[in-house]
C-alpha cells in the first residue's frame, strides 16, 4: 500500500473533472485519478452541442434558457441551480472557445448556433438555435481541448487508477472526507490518497442497462463509493432514453440530426412526431419522443419484421449538409449498419442515455449527507452528481455544459477549500475495506461468472424500468436484482493476477451497477406518479401534491451485516416557475 | 421516404445469423511467461458483430484472462487500437465480415510501443510526444470579451486533423516509429498541425521548430501506413506533408 498527500484529489477526466481540474490546479496541489486515459472519457462521445443563450443568430436570453431547462426536467429542477446553469453557459462556452475549441462559425465568424429539442424562443413559442457545435463531435472537441489546457496547465493524472472507496471521518462531531482508495490497474497496487478536498467527477453508470449509449466503463463507481459510506443518492429513478439509438447497437445518434431537419417516421412513412407534439413535432424533450416512439411500436407501427424500431429519416437533407453538419453519424450508419444515411432511412430506438439522479450537491459542488448539511471536503460535478438542473429529464446539450458550468464551480471551491483548511487524518487501515474486497474476489471459488449476471441484470433493467414502467415490472425488477445481488456474493473471476486485472475489476464494476440498481429500482417503485423521464404506466399522471420532491435514497445496514434501500425526500427549490402543464 | 434498404436484408438473413469464428490472438503475460505466443479461440458469432464483440465474447465466456482495454465501443474514445489481420485498427470499429471470417482473425497488440499484457501496450511514449508538440492554443495579448472570430474557411483549414482521439493507430503503423521510437510520430505530428494551421494561434514558429528537431517531421517517409490505419480517416500523410512544406515556405 501507498500514502499519497495531496492537497485537492479529482475522481473521474471527463469533461467535470478536467474542467475542474484546469481551476483546481492553478490554485492547489491537484492529483486527478483517472479509470481510464483522460481522453478515453465519454464526454467524447457527446455529439449534438452544448447550451448558451450566446444570442448569435437570432434573438435569445438566459431566462429562456432557465425556462426550458425547468419545464424540460418536468418542475423538478432545483430553480436556483438551472438559473446559474444557464448563466454562468456564456462564459462557460465563451472560456472554451478561449482554451481552443474549434466550434462551427457564423458567416460573420462568430459561434454557430443550431436548434436542439426543448429549447425554445419565449417560454416555448417555436424551437430556438441554442447549441453551440463542432460538427456532430462536439463532445470529442470539448474533452480534446480540456486535455490540452491540462496538459498546457501541468495538471497531474494517474492513470488507470480505479477510485474504491472514500474515506470519512468524524472531526468534532462533523463527518469530513479524509481522502480516497484506488486500485491500480498496471500492477494491482492498493493507494490511499489523503486530500484535504475530494471532487467525485466520475460519470454516469448506464451499464446496467443492455441497449445503451454508455461506454463499458460508465458503472457508476463513484456513485457506489459514495452510497457505501452513508452517503445518500438523490433522484435515481430518472434515467434518461435518448430516443435515436443505432436499432438493437444503442449507439447515439445525435438530436442534432432532429435539429438540422431529420425526421422521425413510423412503417407507413408517417411523420409520428407531429400527433403528439404538435409545435415542437420532433424536437419535443427527450422523455416525450421516446415514449412516443415506444407508443408507434406497441401499436404496431414500428417498423422491420418484428416492428421494433423506427426510422431517423435524413433523406430529405442534402449530402453537403450532411458532410457538414453530421459526419460521425452518418459514418455510423455506414459502419454498423451498411447503410447510406443519403438515401436510407436509418433504423433507431430508444437507448438509455443519462442519469439524472447521483451524489446530491448544492450550487458549488458540496456533497450533502442528507437534505440540507454539507459534507466538509467533499464536492461532486457532473453526471455523477444531481445539483439538480435536470431534474425529471435533461435537454439535450445541458451535460456539456453542466460539466463546464459545474465543473469549474466544483474545482474553484474545493481549492479553496483545500486552502482554507488541514487535512483530516486517516482512519486506521484505510485501505481495509478495498482489501478485502480485492482479496475476496481474487481468491474467490464461487460458481457464479459475472458476465452472466451482469447479462441478466441488463435484461431485466430493459425489461421492466425502461421508458414504460409499472408497480409490477418494478416489483419484477427489485426481485430480480436482489437474487442477483445475493448470487454476486458467489462470483469468482478466473484471472488471479496482479497486472492488468481487467477481469477482477469488471467483478467490482458489476458490484457497483446491481447496487446501484437497487437504488434506481426502489426509487422508482415509491415514486406513483409519471414525472420526465419516469413514466408510470399505473400512474400516467404528474402528482405535484405527493411527488414535487426529491428523491434520497440511504442504505442501511441492518444487524445481521444485510442492507436495504432506504428512502426520504427533499423539496425542490422553487422561484420563478410554478408548475405548468408541459405541452411541446 | 426511401425503400428502408436494412429490413429488406434482415429479412433475406433469415435463420440463424451466427458462424463459427477462429481469433488468434496473441498472448503475453509476463507474471507467467516471458515468451509471448499465439492462442486460437472459437467463437460464434453473428458476423455482422464487431471484432471487439468477439473479444468480450472469449473473455467472458471462455478466458477471464483476455486483457484489452476498451470503453466506447464505437470508435470515438481511441482505447482499443490493435492490429488486426495485420492491419492497425479499432476493434469496435471493425466487423467480422469485412475481415474474412473464413480464415483464422489474428489479433495482436500494436507495434512500437512495450506490450504490458495480452493486447495492452505502455502508452506513456505516445503521450509524451503529443505532449511535446505544445498541443494546446496560444495567443499574446489580452484576450477578446467575446469569440475570438473565425471565419468558415480559417476554421475548415484544420478541420481534418481535430477529428483524431489519440488512438495510436497511425504511430504505432509506422515503420519508423517501429525502428526508432525517438521519432515524434504521426499522431503527435497531426497534433501540432491542428494547432500551426489554427488561424486564432500565435504558437506556429515554436511548433514547427520543434518538429524541424532530428526526431521531427523529417523523418517521415510518406509510406502512408498512417492514413490507410487512421480509422476516423484523416489525411494524416498529407497533414505530415502541409507541416514539412510550412517548415520549407514558413506560411501556414
Amino acid at each position: 500500500m501507498k500514502i499519497h498527500k495531496y492537497d485537492t484529489v479529482i475522481v473521474g477526466a471527463g469533461g467535470a473533472g478536467m474542467r475542474a481540474a484546469i481551476e483546481s490546479t492553478k490554485r492547489s496541489r491537484t492529483a486527478v485519478l483517472t479509470k481510464l486515459y483522460p481522453t478515453r472519457s465519454h464526454t467524447g462521445a457527446a455529439q449534438g452541442g452544448m447550451a448558451a443563450a450566446l444570442a448569435n443568430v437570432e434573438e435569445d436570453n438566459w431566462e429562456w434558457h432557465t425556462f426550458d431547462t425547468v419545464k424540460g426536467g418536468d418542475y423538478l429542477v432545483d430553480q436556483d441551480a438551472a438559473e446559474i446553469l444557464a448563466k454562468e453557459a456564456i462564459d462557460a462556452v465563451l472560456d472554451l472557445e478561449k482554451m481552443g475549441l474549434p466550434f462551427n462559425r457564423t458567416p460573420d465568424g462568430t459561434i454557430d448556433q443550431r436548434r436542439f429539442g426543448g429549447h425554445s424562443r419565449n417560454h416555448g413559442e417555436a424551437p430556438v438555435r441554442r447549441s453551440c457545435y463542432a460538427a456532430d463531435r462536439t463532445g470529442h472537441m470539448i474533452l480534446q481541448t480540456l486535455y490540452q489546457n491540462c496538459v498546457k496547465e501541468g495538471v497531474e493524472f494517474f492513470n488507470e487508477f480505479y477510485v474504491l472507496d472514500q474515506l470519512l471521518v468524524e472531526e468534532d462531531g462533523v463527518k469530513k472526507s479524509a481522502g480516497v482508495v484506488a486500485y491500480e490497474l498496471a500492477t494491482g497496487e492498493i493507494h490511499v490518497f489523503q486530500a484535504k478536498a475530494v471532487i467525485y467527477a466520475s460519470g454516469g453508470t448506464g451499464k446496467f442497462f443492455k441497449v445503451t449509449s454508455n461506454a463499458h466503463t460508465l458503472t457508476g463507481d463513484g456513485q457506489a463509493a459514495c452510497y457505501r459510506r452513508g452517503l445518500p443518492l438523490e433522484d435515481m429513478e430518472f434515467f434518461q432514453f435518448h430516443p435515436t439509438g443505432i436499432w438493437r447497437m444503442g449507439i447515439l445518434l445525435t438530436e442534432g440530426a432532429r435539429g438540422e431537419g431529420g425526421i422521425l417516421r413510423n412503417k407507413d412513412g408517417e411523420r409520428f412526431m407531429e400527433k403528439y407534439a404538435p409545435v415542437m413535432k420532433d424536437l419535443a424533450s427527450r422523455d416525450v419522443v421516446s415514449r412516443s416512439i415506444y407508443t408507434e411500436i406497441r401499436e404496431g407501427r414500428g417498423c422491420g419484421p418484428a416492428g421494433d424500431h423506427v426510422y431517423l429519416d435524413l433523406t430529405h437533407l442534402p449530402p453537403e449538409q450532411l458532410d457538414a453538419k453530421l459526419p460521425d453519424i452518418t459514418e455510423f450508419a455506414r459502419t454498423y449498419l451498411g447503410i447510406e444515411p443519403y438515401t436510407d432511412p436509418i433504423p433507431i430506438q430508444p437507448t438509455a442515455h443519462y442519469a439524472m439522479g447521483g451524489i446530491p450537491t448544492n450550487v458549488e459542488g458540496e456533497v450533502l449527507s442528507d437534505n440540507t448539511t454539507v459534507v466538509p471536503g467533499l464536492y461532486a460535478a457532473g453526471e455523477v452528481a444531481c445539483v439538480s438542473v435536470h431534474g425529471a429529464n435533461r435537454l439535450g446539450t445541458n451535460s456539456l455544459l453542466d460539466i463546464n458550468v459545474f465543473g469549474k464551480r466544483s474545482g474553484i471551491a474545493a481549492a479553496r477549500y483545500s486552502q482554507e483548511n488541514d487535512f483530516v487524518e486517516l482512519p486506521e487501515n484505510p485501505a481495509q475495506q478495498v482489501s478485502d474486497l480485492v482479496e475476496r474476489l481474487r481468491n474467490s471459488t464461487g460458481k457464479e461468472r459475472v458476465a452472466d449476471l451482469r447479462l441478466e441484470l441488463q435484461e431485466t433493467m430493459d425489461a421492466n424500468v425502461m421508458v414504460f414502467r409499472t408497480e409490477q415490472t418494478i416489483k419484477t425488477a427489485v426481485e430480480k436484482i436482489a437474487e442477483l445481488r445475493e448470487r454476486y456474493k458467489n462470483v469468482s473471476v478466473q484471472d488471479k493476477g496482479k497486472r492488468f486485472n481487467t477481469d477482477l475489476l469488471e467483478a467490482i464494476e458489476l458490484g457497483n451497477l446491481l447496487d446501484l440498481a437497487e437504488v434506481m429500482a426502489v426509487s422508482a417503485l415509491a415514486r406513483k406518479e409519471s414525472r420526465g423521464g419516469h413514466y408510470r404506466e399505473d400512474y400516467p399522471n404528474r402528482d405535484d401534491v405527493n411527488f414535487m420532491r426529491h428523491t434520497m435514497a440511504y442504505r442501511e445496514v441492518g444487524a445481521d451485516g444485510s442492507d436495504s434501500v432506504r428512502l426520504d425526500y427533499k423539496p425542490v427549490v422553487t422561484t420563478r416557475y410554478q408548475p405548468m402543464e408541459r405541452k411541446y | 421516404m426511401a425503400t428502408p434498404t436494412l429490413d429488406k436484408m434482415e429479412e433475406a438473413a433469415a435463420a440463424s445469423p451466427y458462424i463459427t469464428v477462429t481469433f488468434r490472438i496473441r498472448r503475453f503475460n509476463p507474471e507467467i511467461s516471458d515468451e509471448a505466443q499465439w492462442q486460437d479461440f472459437q467463437i460464434e458469432i453473428d458476423p455482422k458483430e464487431r471484432v471487439l464483440d468477439g473479444l468480450h465474447k472469449i473473455k467472458w465466456d471462455l478466458d477471464g484472462t483476455l486483457t484489452f482495454r476498451r470503453s466506447c465501443a464505437h470508435g470515438i474514445c481511441g482505447s482499443d487500437a490493435m492490429r488486426i489481420n495485420g492491419k492497425n485498427r479499432l476493434a469496435c470499429k471493425t466487423l467480422i465480415k469485412d475481415i474474412n471470417p473464413e480464415k483464422p482473425i489474428t489479433v495482436e497488440a500494436i507495434k512500437g510501443l512495450t506490450v504490458m499484457k495480452d493486447l495492452v501496450v505502455d502508452m506513456e511514449p505516445f503521450f509524451q510526444a503529443y505532449r511535446d508538440v505544445m498541443p494546446f492554443l496560444v495567443t499574446k495579448g489580452n484576450e477578446p470579451t467575446r469569440e475570438r472570430l473565425q471565419s468558415a474557411e480559417d476554421r475548415e483549414r484544420f478541420d481534418d486533423t481535430t477529428k483524431c482521439i489519440l488512438c495510436a493507430a497511425c504511430t504505432s503503423s509506422c515503420p519508423v516509429f517501429w525502428n526508432d521510437g525517438q521519432y515524434f510520430g504521426p499522431a503527435a505530428i497531426v497534433n501540432a498541425h491542428r494547432f500551426i494551421f489554427d488561424s486564432r494561434d500565435e504558437a506556429g514558429e515554436q511548433r514547427l521548430e520543434i518538429l524541424n528537431d532530428k526526431d521531427g517531421v523529417w523523418r517521415c517517409r510518406t509510406t502512408f501506413n498512417c492514413t490507410d490505419a487512421c480509422p476516423r480517416g484523416i489525411e494524416v500523410t498529407k497533414a505530415i506533408q502541409e507541416v514539412k512544406r510550412a517548415l520549407i515556405t514558413r506560411r501556414f
